[in-house]
């Protein structure tokens, strides 16, 4: 069974990112507890983008605007003093999904190539709205003035417990697209992907199914924005920049798309082999480049399709 | 004589310089298989295709039950009961046969925002969508990708979505275009168990299949209506027979 295959690497390759904190102790190497929450980060960001390209075809680039979103909403709150981290997870998981509510409304009437640059459009507008906040560090961002505080529960300042913080979203984010896909819900919005024409003929009007997806998707990468910036304990505008969002695009067609792991797959396949390559020499990114063009060209199904029963869904 | 189904008032369309539908008036009636004839290029797809509301005209009304609909939206007209096949079949590929037709079924199932459940394990709408893949003959085959099926099965795979629908006009676009002479005849018997019960607007080449099912005819050329009537009375026609059928009719 396929889908039998497919939940099994699902769950090893969770079984090994919860098995990195205490094989970096052992290792004595640190390091790795950074970077792999990172990866996880970005996988729960890319996640979020695969929700609405690879099941529903929209193409947003722009999908750095709510990691910033989250980002600056857990900085500002600090800066204020406010480090309560139920206010500031809540705070970014609520102007992300407005944001994105405000621009999915105009951009998901366009499609295509307008579509593309709508959603650029929107994330550079927010890119130089960073900017201009002279407040909170401008062009040269600030540092946060505090990790994010769970009163009772976590402090986000400890390294290990923000790490299986990092992996209980993550998880929480694949059960949730999981179960989002193959609702009746992700059914319209995968049709929509498929036959658009077909799909108004048989009585579904898309825009308002892909408009909800687009903001859940929002609000997700939100939520990745907001353990990025306690990851970095910096912000800058920078985290909204275009190459921000390719870098997260290219996650998801690495990873490969409309599948439920690809992301996950994309993230640390990107930001391992970066890491790899910065080790052995500074020109790693004339590496990078056809290494990641040539996994493009050969994976048809990105990593995902190299794993047993890790391609597409049925 | 049977009430009016679907009204076309004096509908025109226009492509640039050519008229693709000139001044259209035409009546089908509830319950009877009404078919559209003419040549290639005559304007058939893009009547249906305003009838479906994929295509808006640019004058000119459609009234269905009574009721005027040409400014609703495709999926609005779906919902009033007017479901269309494609002549180049339209489809979800990358879906199992039951799923297309599933989606159908949870088309008019109400809202769709049921962001939990798995729609595969519904039985509401797999149930519903397993007959109708039965009485289409696809029952066998509802596990396999519609990419995967025959180019006839992909046909009959249509038709079930758009019955699937439970609409009270079925336009079809050449229903059986491409299919080998057995699947074309039982694509046509199939049809023919519908007469009289379901309302069919029928776009075809296949005469044969057109003077077997229909009950009228409307004969298109140029955009342009130039006979409506029973079949015997359209193969009487010299106009028609002139402009399309020829001599063999
Ligand atoms: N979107 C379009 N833009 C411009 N011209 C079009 C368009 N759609 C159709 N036409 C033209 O309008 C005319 C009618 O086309 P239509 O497809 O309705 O004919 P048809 O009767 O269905 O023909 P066939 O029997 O070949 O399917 C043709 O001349 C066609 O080239
Ligand atoms: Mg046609």
């Amino acid at each position: 069974m396929p889908r039998r295959g497919r939940t099994l690497t699902i769950v090893a390759l969770l079984a090994l990112l919860a098995a990195v904190p205490p094989l970096a102790a052992l290792a004595g190497q640190p390091f790795y507890l950074d970077l792999f929450r990172r990866v996880m980060i970005f996988a729960i960001a890319a996640l979020s983008l695969n929700f609405i390209l690879g099941y529903g075809g929209m193409v947003s680039f722009g999908h750095a605007a709510y990691l910033g979103i989250g980002a600056y909403a857990v900085g500002i709150l600090a800066y204020h003093g406010v480090h309560d981290g139920f206010a500031q997870f809540a705070l970014a998981i609520g102007a992300s999904a407005l944001v994105a509510l405000v621009i999915g409304a105009i951009s998901i009437r366009t499609s295509g190539l307008y579509f593309i640059m709508i959603t650029l459009a929107f994330t550079q507008m927010l890119f130089y709205l960073g900017i201009s906040l002279e407040e909170y560090g401008g062009d040269d961002g600030m540092r946060l003035a505090g990790r994010s505080v769970f009163a009772g529960l976590l402090d986000l300042r400890d390294p290990m417990p923000f790490y299986y913080f990092v992996f209980a979203i993550l998880v929480a984010c694949l059960y949730l697209v999981h179960r989002l896909v193959n609702s009746r819900f992700g059914m319209v919005l995968r049709a929509s992907k498929s036959n658009e024409g077909r799909t108004r003929s048989i009585g579904f009007s898309p825009y308002p199914y892909r408009l909800a997806a687009f903001v859940i998707a929002g609000a997700m990468c939100g939520v990745a924005g907001a353990l990025f910036v306690n990851q970095t304990a910096y912000l800058t505008p920078a985290f909204m920049s275009w190459t921000r969002s390719g870098e997260i695009m290219f996650m998801v067609i690495l990873g490969g798309m409309s599948t439920l792991i690809g992301p996950v797959l994309g993230a640390a396949g990107l930001l391992l082999l970066e890491d790899l390559l910065q080790g052995w020499t500074e020109h790693w990114q004339i590496i990078l480049g056809p290494i990641l063009v040539l996994v493009v060209l050969f994976a048809k199904r990105g990593l995902a399709g190299l794993l047993p029963g890790g391609g597409r869904d049925e | 004589m049977s009430e009016t189904l679907l009204a076309v008032e004096d509908l025109y369309k226009a492509f640039g310089a050519l008229k693709a539908t000139d001044h259209v008036t035409l009546e089908v009636r509830a319950g009877e298989t009404h078919a559209i004839i003419g040549p290639n290029g005559a304007g058939k797809t893009t009547l249906i295709s305003q009838l479906s509301g994929t295509l808006r005209p640019d004058s000119g009304r459609i009234r269905f039950g009574g009721e005027d609909i040409t400014r609703l939206s495709a999926p609005a007209r779906s919902h009033k009961g007017l479901a269309r096949s494609f002549q180049i079949t339209s489809i979800y590929r990358d879906f199992s046969a039951l799923d297309n037709v599933a989606l159908a079924v949870q088309a008019h199932a109400g809202h769709s925002f049921r962001f939990w459940r798995d729609a595969r394990g519904d039985a509401r709408l797999r149930d519903p969508a397993r007959a109708i893949l039965d009485e289409v003959g696809l029952g066998a085959r509802a596990g396999v990708l519609a990419a995967n099926l025959a180019h006839g099965e992909q046909r009959q795979l249509e038709v079930a979505m758009v019955l699937a629908t439970r609409p009270r006009l079925m336009l079809l676009d050449e229903p059986v275009a491409g299919m080998g002479v057995e699947e074309s005849q039982r694509m046509v018997q199939f049809l023919a168990r519908f007469k009289g019960r379901q309302t069919i607007v029928l776009v075809e080449h296949d005469m044969d299949a057109v003077f077997s099912l229909a009950d009228r005819i409307s004969v298109l050329v140029y955009g342009r209506v130039i006979a409506t009537g029973t079949p015997a009375e359209i193969r009487a026609n010299p106009e028609v027979r002139n402009a399309y059928l020829g001599e063999e009719a």
